[in-house]
């Protein structure tokens, strides 16, 4: 991405009065099956039983919080905080149950429950169906696919079937795909873990560069320390609440220490 | 899309999610974000054939093969129930069998495959936001052009068998359509079914199999038997696959009936299909 690229799409509206995304008193209730397989057959032995496998998942609850463009913001929290969740709402994945979501900007996700990628397509064919789905045209996925190729460092790869891949190199891939994809906002689910030492670092840099070209970012991520480095505003979501807002410092401070682990605890097990 | 979008018109990179009211998204953004992402569906329904005919001997020899093979296996079939005497013309029955098979197949492959598609989609779906409909009708897309080069066999067929042609055999697309526009709306009921019911996969091909033997597709129309005549009308295929094998085979137009219960059966089948599974797809992602 080039700085020509931000000055040919200007900021849509002044970034100070604007926030880029608004999140006004969401709750997300969803109910699912605790079944491994849901099936007919067993829909049927539960009813002659009178049980119900449906349980209602409270994931976010009741949270507000605006993000300004240009920010990057930290999400934390232990599992099942509802991070993940937070994350699929932003992008329009999964529906608030109440509230409201205000989104000013393309989104570009890098989700951790992997991406989007069908295993028996090449990778090739991988970036042009994702890049479709996500409505960019065919000439817009053409003008990116040099750039995700090149930074994605898959050589022949890109041209055979993903099951031949290692999950570095998938992830590799992913996270090309996801920063070039010219997002205004960039959602980061914990999908660094994976790809070698200079990778991450190059990942890094890029996403500094996003930052500094005054996209927005959302990293969740158990690592403290990239979320201290590479952010500027913090959120602490505990059990679907918003615990606390603020530098990420303090935020997670708090938050390690509500987690009765010590800071240098924390530190030694993280990777970006 | 979830997005409820108000003023997605002006720009479009502003999204607005809120709760939907009555279980459906907001009609008009919905279609159009489907329209504008059309090539999606396309794209995948190319990949996906050419992954599946590269990884066997024939390849592509298969879409031809396949409607063949399945053509004798009835035809003995049916010979051998028949007593190997039959009253009807042997050549004309043989045509009239691999019209009917060849629509049939066409209508059962889009249906499964669609069935198959949201399960089967599953990162995809997991990871982006975008009209879940699309993924169904990628596979009856998919289906389409698998049934394309059996029509150029069945024409083989037609000719080998000395019938002859008419001009009302042009008609025949108009059913063709009918059919496609019903095989969508059944792939997308079964598609959100087997969302919440996985075993609905095991259990489609009895169901696809009785269908076939309801249809009149190894039997004339006319020739429903008295047992079964009251009723086997309202089976949405008999317009469908019918009025398709009266043209196609004997040149013959079909009654109004045919027509409008065809067309009847299409609009019902699409709007079932498609309300329903609007109204679930919100849920796919919890349940996959």
């Amino acid at each position: 991405m080039s700085v020509s690229d931000t000055e040919k799409k200007p900021m849509q509206k002044s970034p100070s009065d604007i926030p880029a995304v608004k999140v006004q008193d969401v709750s997300i209730t969803y109910r699912t099956t605790f079944e491994r397989v849901p099936t007919f057959k067993s829909a049927l032995v539960r009813f002659g039983r009178g049980e119900r496998a449906v349980r209602e998942v409270k994931a976010v609850q009741n949270v507000s919080f605006d993000v300004n463009h240009g920010t990057t913001i930290g999400i934390i929290g232990a599992n099942g905080a509802g991070k993940s969740t937070l994350m699929r709402a932003v992008a329009g994945i999964l529906p608030p149950t109440t509230g409201r979501i205000e989104v000013h900007g393309r989104v570009s996700t890098l989700l951790s429950l992997g991406v989007g990628f069908n295993a028996a397509l090449s990778g090739k064919e991988n970036v042009v169906l994702g890049g479709l789905a996500a409505g960019l045209s065919r000439k817009e996925i053409e003008a990116r696919y040099e750039e995700i190729a090149e930074f994605a460092e898959l050589g022949d790869f890109m041209e055979m079937p993903m099951r031949t891949y290692s999950s570095g190199m998938f992830s590799r891939l992913a996270f090309s795909v996801a920063v070039h994809m010219d997002p205004d906002i960039l959602l980061i689910d914990e999908a660094l873990s994976a790809g070698d030492a200079s990778f991450k670092t190059k990942a890094a840099a890029k996403m500094s560069e996003l930052v500094t070209n005054s996209r927005t970012m959302f990293l969740v991520s158990h690592a403290m320390s990239s979320v201290r480095e590479l952010c500027n505003d913090c959120i602490w979501l505990h059990k679907g609440k918003l615990m606390m807002r603020g530098e990420p410092n303090e935020v997670i401070q708090a938050y390690t220490k509500f987690l009765q682990v010590g800071e240098a605890e924390a530190v030694s097990l993280e990777d970006l | 899309m979830n997005a409820t979008s108000v003023d997605e018109e002006f720009n479009p990179s502003v999204h607005v999610y809120e709760p939907h009211k009555v279980g459906l998204p907001a009609l008009r953004p919905y279609f159009k974000a489907l329209w504008q992402r059309r090539e999606f569906a396309a794209e995948m329904s190319r990949t996906n054939i050419r992954a599946a005919n590269t990884n066997t001997f024939f390849g592509q020899v298969w879409l031809v093969l396949n409607p063949l093979l399945l053509a004798a296996v009835y035809y003995l079939l049916v010979d051998i129930i028949a007593g190997g005497s039959s009253k009807i013309d042997a050549g004309e029955r043989f045509a009239h069998m691999c019209g009917g098979l060849f629509a049939f197949y066409y209508f059962s492959g889009a249906m499964t495959a669609g069935a198959a598609s949201v399960v089967g989609g599953g990162k995809l779906l997991m990871n982006q936001s975008f009209p879940r409909m699309l993924l169904p009708l990628s596979a009856v897309r998919t289906a389409f052009f698998r049934f394309l080069p059996t029509l150029v066999v069945y024409l083989v067929i037609h000719l080998a068998m000395r019938q002859p042609l008419h001009w009302a055999m042009l008609l025949a697309p108009a059913f063709l359509i009918m059919l496609t526009v019903f095989a969508a709306g059944m792939g997308m009921i079964f598609a959100a079914l087997q969302v919440y019911f996985r075993d609905t996969t095991s259990f489609l091909p009895y169901f696809v199999r009785i269908w076939l033997y309801l249809s009149p597709v190894l039997w004339f129309a006319e020739q429903a038997p008295a047992k079964f005549k009251g009723f086997i009308q309202y089976n949405p295929l008999y317009p469908l696959i019918g009025g398709w094998a009266d043209l196609l085979v004997r040149g013959d137009i079909p009654k109004w009936q045919m027509w409008a219960g065809g067309g009847f059966w299409a609009v019902v089948a699409f709007v079932i299909g498609s309300l329903f599974f609007m109204s679930r797809e919100r849920e796919f992602v919890v349940r996959l």
